[in-house]
């Protein structure tokens, strides 16, 4: 009797869906409008998508925020990585509790109050040692501090449920213990380290509060050109470029959940066959 | 003989361990511990034309004596400027009915995804899921579409006739309710899955065995234990909707002074950095008691 699921529960859970889905769906079938306002249906048209390959200010700015948020991933994914190896193997050094600290404050904390902190620190140590100079250098480093923490939260819940006995079962055999861990655990949680990449990517390019302050003149993310235009209204161009990141972030993450998965039950698979 | 890994202990136990530690630790004590050290500095400072655009707290004179210039009047000014005082309400305000309607619509959804099949759960929990991996920027504009005097709502309700003239929704405090419950929906729904996933469902048919009808094993039961769940979800909603700052900038009308606008115009629009550090701290103080809460009843959860 109570396995059931009442209706009531299914209509909630599928009007929380369609709130969810409904904006971005009516967001897409705009995009194909081929009247510049909003408000009318002039017929089907793909002249946004066209007139969006030749904006440049757009194309600068997607440009500049890809080539970020492969810098500030790859950088979190390092700095992350070691901070969930540090908080989950060495069980007592000085400083864990302000390691524990550090890495869950930026997920709670206001971007608002991060980017003015981030840039008054940026501007004081230009004073004090002539660098950095505000742009994408100050951009790389801001986003890669809370990126780092949300990787660390990932690779971190995946390396505690992690079976320690190959790596021990290696070191008996010979192994160092760095080797013992690039070749038993390391695999083990790659579909983690995969996912957190990909979700600092997907931050790192999102990121508008925390870009505009520290950015400098001349550097502008894609959010930022992005945020200029929409604080004057609707326009038909964003709805196409909004169209577009939508579908290609939506179709990345499905892929790589997907593949994740894939690898994910092959290695289990492989480690059934091995055992027996 | 030592075993290999008796050995290994010794090698972790070395200084090699700080080479994992120390890189981590020293970002993030850099470049966001100290940042906050730095604002608490400049909150002190006063205002000045120049580049950077607030006065030094230190200063040493040709004689050799270093002056400490501590300028307590930004604090002063946000009470007395009664703009600081109503927005940060206003924020509190807003963030907390948000928090109750993502409740409401959240522990539904939840409770319902949980009682599905392990099949199911995953597909469901993927699609709460997508929208966080999408633009918030993108997607708070996406509601523009919906919600404003064209837009698709109004349109339909004009057309089935409930309404005879379009609905004001856009630049109203309904449509940052709207905003934040459509962008932290997900945030709210996963927590509380989390807990509800774990229920003992014995405990529930006891408690019918026991002659308590549904709803009242629910209220005896199901929502005690999933407190961690309510209250790690609603802090997740709570505090970025306080600090929120593209919402009520898109969606809000002039009305809405929320503390992310007004540290922003004061930065941006005002050049006073003094006042706005000042702001930042005291919207931080303002923070650590949810922060806490949620820190508690996070590791709680963690640890069960």
């Amino acid at each position: 009797m109570y396995n059931r699921i009442s209706p009531f529960l299914i209509s909630i859970l599928c009007i929380g869906i369609a709130v969810l889905y409904i904006p971005m769906l009516v967001l897409i079938g705009y995009s194909f409008n081929a009247s510049p306002l909003v408000s009318v249906w002039g017929g089907f048209s793909t002249s946004w998508y066209t007139q969006l390959i030749h904006n440049d200010q757009i194309l600068d700015a997607a440009w500049l925020s890809l080539r970020i948020g492969v810098f500030v991933s790859t950088g979190a994914l390092i700095l992350g990585t070691l901070a969930a190896i540090a908080l989950v193997r060495f069980k007592l050094f000085r400083g864990r509790l302000l390691l524990t600290g550090m890495v869950n404050a930026p997920l709670v904390m206001p971007e608002i109050v991060t980017g003015i902190t981030q840039l008054l620190l940026f501007i004081s140590m230009l004073q004090l040692f002539g660098w950095p100079h505000r742009g994408i250098t100050t951009i790389v480093i801001a986003h890669i501090a809370f990126c780092t923490a949300y990787v660390t939260i990932t690779v971190q819940s995946r390396l505690h449920s992690a079976d320690r006995s190959l790596e021990e079962a290696a070191m008996d055999l010979g192994a160092g213990p760095v080797r013992a861990f690039i070749d038993t655990t390391l695999p083990a949680i790659a579909p983690a380290l995969a996912s957190s990449w990909l979700l600092s990517f997907t931050l790192s390019l999102d990121d508008l509060v925390i870009s505009s302050f520290v950015s400098g003149p001349g550097a502008s993310t894609l959010p930022m050109v992005i945020f200029s235009k929409v604080k004057l209204g609707v326009s038909p161009d964003v709805n196409a470029l909004a169209s577009l990141i939508i579908c290609l972030v939506g179709i990345c993450v499905l892929m790589a959940g997907y593949l994740m998965r894939r690898t994910e039950r092959r290695r289990v698979h492989d480690a059934q066959l091995a055992q027996h | 003989m030592k075993s290999a890994r008796d050995t290994a202990a010794d090698w972790l136990k070395s200084r090699a361990k700080w080479l994992i530690i120390l890189p981590p630790l020293l970002y993030l004590v850099v470049f966001f511990l100290i940042p906050f050290a730095f604002a608490l500095v400049i909150s002190l400072a006063d205002t000045a034309v120049r580049v950077p655009p607030f006065t030094d707290i230190l200063s040493i004179s040709p004689d050799w004596h270093i002056h400490l210039t501590l300028n307590l009047g930004n604090f002063k000014y946000l009470f007395t400027d009664e703009v600081y005082g109503l927005s940060y309400f206003y924020s509190i305000k807003t963030a907390f009915f948000s928090t109750v309607i993502c409740l409401a619509l959240g522990y539904p959804m939840a409770y319902a995804i949980s009682r599905t099949s392990k099949t199911t759960q995953s597909i469901l929990l993927l699609i709460v899921i997508l929208p966080f991996w999408t633009s918030f920027l993108l997607r708070v504009y996406a509601l523009e579409g919906i919600i404003r005097e064209t837009g698709l709502l109004n349109t339909a309700l004009l057309w089935l006739g409930i309404i005879d003239h379009p609905l004001q929704i856009m630049r109203t405090t309904f449509a940052v309710y709207i905003g934040i419950v459509y962008s932290y929906l997900p945030f709210m729904v996963l927590p509380l899955f989390a807990t509800l996933e774990k229920l003992d469902h014995s405990l529930l048919e006891a408690a019918g065995d026991l002659g308590s009808p549904p709803w009242r094993a629910f209220l005896d039961v199901t929502l005690p234990l999933s407190m961690p769940g309510i209250i790690a979800g609603s802090m997740l909603v709570f505090i970025p909707a306080i600090g929120e700052f593209v919402i009520p900038t898109l969606l809000g009308g002039p009305n809405n002074l929320m503390i992310g606008r007004v540290l922003w115009d004061e930065f941006f629009g005002n050049r006073d950095w003094p006042v706005a550090s000042a702001v930042a701290i005291a919207f931080l103080v303002l923070l650590v008691g949810p922060i806490a809460i949620y820190q508690h009843y996070s590791t709680k959860q963690l640890n069960s």
